[in-house]
């Protein structure tokens, strides 16, 4: 055993996983919050009319993002799951438990403002469309994985039970992604991809991606605050705890 | 800058129901999720032996 290994577990340990993200959250939230005044800065007084869709466009610097986030967030926690089945860690089971919520709340809102843009440029509110449907079908995977872990009382149990969802759920992801290619569907292919330069104006790209990292550091700071609620809650009766308390 | 007056900008060219709506929801949701867990954090410091923060 390497010393290298043995500090990639230290963190893993909720005891000395607690402080440091204590010490965390703050910077991941001022970040959040200047980032989110300079995305909506240059998305709403910057960034130019769109040549097709007018100011009606202007919803893409929040719609696009939370979209994002919802799936990426899907994935980290697969991710954590994966590792907490493999190495029985812990921390892992509480750090899915602690992103779902956020997760939850991007996919509904990934919905609502999508809605909120069909209708003006559709001439519908909702469309049982395949991106559309994945991704309603995404927010009701957060919902069961929500529901499922507050159905099972051992916390232990839960977080088992949660990580199998979590991983068979998963699969959802790239059809959500490749949807707007794989099927005939109203809602437009991507603007912006991996492969090829992006289809906008330098402003609005710029606006865009602000808001995706504002988001993501938003999406950090409730990640780590939720665990440490949780880390408490879990081990309250714990010696560090206590010791911690006390002071 | 894109607009002449504060008039014109809450008017976002006539998309104005969709563009605040969309705006006020997220604005919502992301104010709504750090209150529920400040009050989440609150309640678990009151059942702690004292009330201080642990950190």
């Amino acid at each position: 055993m390497s010393t290298s290994l043995i500090n990639w577990f230290k963190f893993a340990s909720p005891a000395s996983f607690y402080p440091m993200a204590g010490r965390l959250v703050p910077w991941f939230s001022a970040a959040a919050l200047l980032l989110a005044a300079a995305g909506l800065w240059v998305g709403l007084a910057i960034a130019p009319t769109d040549a097709q869709q007018g100011e009606g466009y202007r919803i893409i610097f929040v719609h696009v993002p939370a979209s994002w986030m919802s799936m990426f967030i899907y994935c980290v926690m697969a991710f954590w799951s994966a590792l907490g089945l493999s190495f029985n860690t812990r921390l892992s089971g509480m750090m899915t438990s602690a992103l779902a919520p956020t997760g939850a709340l991007f996919a509904f809102l990934s919905l609502w403002t999508g809605s909120l843009w069909g209708k003006p440029m559709w001439g519908a509110w909702w469309v049982w469309d395949a991106r559309l449907t994945s991704q309603l079908i995404l927010f009701f995977l957060y919902l069961g994985f929500i529901a499922l872990q507050a159905a099972i009382d051992d916390p232990r149990r839960a977080d088992k039970a949660g990580a199998i969802l979590a991983l068979v759920g998963v699969v959802n992801v790239p059809i959500i992604y490749f949807s707007v290619q794989w099927w005939n569907t109203l809602h437009q292919g991507a603007s912006v991809s991996m492969t090829k330069a992006p289809s906008m104006a330098h402003t609005m790209l710029a606006g865009m991606l602000l808001m995706a990292l504002a988001f993501w550091a938003y999406t950090i700071a409730m990640a780590l605050i939720r665990v440490r609620c949780i880390i408490l809650e879990r081990e309250l009766t714990s010696e560090w705890v206590k010791k911690n308390a006390m002071e | 800058m894109q607009w002449n007056s504060w008039s014109e900008f809450w008017a976002m060219g006539g998309y104005g129901l969709y563009v605040w709506g969309s705006f006020g929801a997220c604005l919502l949701g992301m104010t709504l999720e750090p209150w529920l867990l400040l009050r989440r954090r609150r309640a678990i410091q009151a059942r702690l032996p004292r009330k201080e923060s642990i950190r």
